[in-house]
């Protein structure tokens, strides 16, 4: 934590005076009456941003440690597709695969009469399963890289001795070597996520009302160009700050290593 | 103290049980022979130093006994229970070997103590992930065990915060927590500061008072001299001498160990 003597220095006061300015220009000289009238729809696309960011990233992550482990120490038939499967979603652009899943996928699933029929059509009509689909997999791409890193760097001798004592190959994964190889990059993972975060808008190009799309809404509905635009960087700076800050107590949790 | 007086006197009329045999051990790391067939038996209650140069295989040795190393070829008995072996040497029955490690606590050189986890963390880990110890129970079993290794209050310290010698205790206490029928000790000096070598000593000596069976990879020549009742000496992945400290160290028969002992002090 930084200590009110350090704030206090002439240099961080000038920026803060400056930043209150800022602020109170924006709050008198600005246009914020569309407000009320949209706040329902924003906290709706708020909504929707979050649990698409909290879903993507939770089941990636699941994805991303086998990707990480067949990575780190799978035989070649496994391997492999992992590898390739990473580097497809690394080398290719995300808005790509969200276009790909929904204009593609999305749209050779009504030729088929068993899925049109079947118990997931209502679901598969709708947009944001692709949008959440393409955000898993781009997630489990880039943190299946970052986890067979992490898997590998857990220092042998750590596995070694839970052999030693008789521990059995999914116990030791799930008490000795996960929880070091996650402990060893979380602070990657904490940015990952932020990536995460701003990667989410890129889903209101196929219809998924979220926070961003709402914007858009603003300012077609209105011609207000800038005000949703500065809001919306203040909704995005808030939860990015809040991401950093779960990770930050996370790893503060967590022991010194030596 | 009590378990070495009570097994006394049964010890007398019959020959103790055998804890360890190795028979006819190779290993191989690539086209570099290792071990190039070693025996060895160890009673219960031995406490067998195995010494020689570094590369002589003593470590080697001592990882093959609980398969951290796949042997090459030979036999493995551990508590007159054959350890199934592939033809490649690797354990062909996981569970069975899995079990036998459960029995067989082994202290590294580099201690090894799970870095994420507080010393009493790493004491009831097997108890109670592996043995289906009872928590409570494991608990209070760990916090007898560091008192008695001297890290009592240290319970809830994680292991970078340690010196080497602490961190060594604790990886004992945790060998201790699993009731090990015999201990493997692989160099568990080596990595130390000299100042710090006396502390992790005393701890071994108290336990070799106490019966039990343990396996000492080691470079402390006075130590091993003074806690086995048997010492063993490999060169280049053969045992060249062995027997009990007195002759091994007063008496040496071959020439390499005669070098051995003198270039080593």
């Amino acid at each position: 934590m930084i200590s009110l003597k350090e704030l206090a220095q002439p240099h961080r006061i000038v920026m803060m005076v400056l930043f209150a300015l800022f602020v109170l220009w924006c709050a008198i000289s600005l246009r914020w009456d569309w407000i009320p009238k949209y706040a329902p729809l924003a906290l709706e696309g708020l909504w929707t941003t979050i649990w698409i960011l909290a879903v993507s990233t939770f089941l990636g992550f699941l994805l991303a440690i086998p990707l990480g482990l067949t990575q780190a120490i799978g035989p070649w038939y496994l391997s492999v597709p992992a590898r390739t499967f990473c580097t497809i979603i690394r080398g290719t652009p995300l808005l790509l695969q969200i276009w790909l899943l929904y204009y593609g996928l999305g749209s050779l699933f009504p030729q088929f009469p068993w899925i049109r029929s079947s118990e997931l059509w209502p679901y598969l009509r709708q947009a944001w399963p692709y949008a959440v689909t393409a955000l898993t997999l781009s997630y489990a791409g880039y943190e299946g890289e970052v986890m067979r890193g992490a898997f590998s760097s857990v220092a042998k001798g750590q596995l070694e001795a839970a052999k030693s004592f008789g521990m059995p190959r999914f116990t030791m994964f799930r008490r000795i070597w996960l929880p070091q190889a996650i402990g060893n990059v979380l602070p990657t993972l904490g940015g990952e996520t932020i990536l995460q975060l701003k990667a989410t808008p890129l889903v209101a190009t196929i219809t998924v009302v979220e926070i961003y799309s709402v914007s858009s809404r603003v300012r077609s509905d209105t011609f207000i160009v800038y005000e949703p635009l500065l809001l919306l960087a203040l909704v995005y700076m808030v939860i990015a700050g809040l991401i950093g800050l779960a990770f930050k107590r996370f790893e503060n949790r967590l022991p010194d290593r030596s | 103290m009590d378990r070495a007086t009570a097994a006394a006197p049964e010890q007398e009329p019959e020959p103790r049980r055998e804890a360890i045999r190795v028979e006819n051990l190779h290993k191989s790391f690539g086209s570099l022979e290792v071990l190039k067939g070693v025996d060895l038996t160890a009673q219960q209650g031995d406490v067998v130093a195995i010494i020689g140069g570094s590369g002589s295989g003593k470590s080697t040795m001592l990882r093959c006994i609980n398969f951290l190393e796949t042997p090459s070829s030979g036999k493995i008995v551990i508590g007159g229970e054959e350890v199934a072996m592939r033809a490649d040497g690797s354990p062909a029955n996981q569970k069975q070997i899995e079990r036998i490690r459960t029995k067989l606590a082994m202290v590294f050189q580099q201690f090894n103590l799970w870095t994420h986890r507080t010393l009493l963390e790493n004491v009831i880990e097997v108890p109670v992930h592996v043995l289906k110890m009872p928590k409570p129970q494991a608990i209070e079993r760990a916090r007898e065990l560091l008192a008695r290794v001297g890290l009592g209050g240290k319970e809830d310290t994680f292991p970078a915060y340690l010196s080497g010698g602490q961190q060594q205790r604790a990886a004992i206490a945790r060998a201790l927590a699993v009731d090990p029928s015999a201990m493997l000790f692989d160099e568990p000096t080596s990595a130390l500061d000299p100042e710090l070598v006396g502390e992790v000593l005393t701890v071994i000596r108290d336990l070799a008072a106490e019966g039990r069976t343990m396996l000492l990879v080691t470079h402390e020549m006075k130590f091993a001299r003074e806690v086995a009742n048997h010492v063993v000496y490999l060169y280049q992945g053969r045992i060249e001498e062995q027997g009990p400290p007195a002759e091994v160290f007063g008496n040496p028969q071959s020439e390499r160990l005669k070098q051995f002992l003198s270039s080593v002090g």
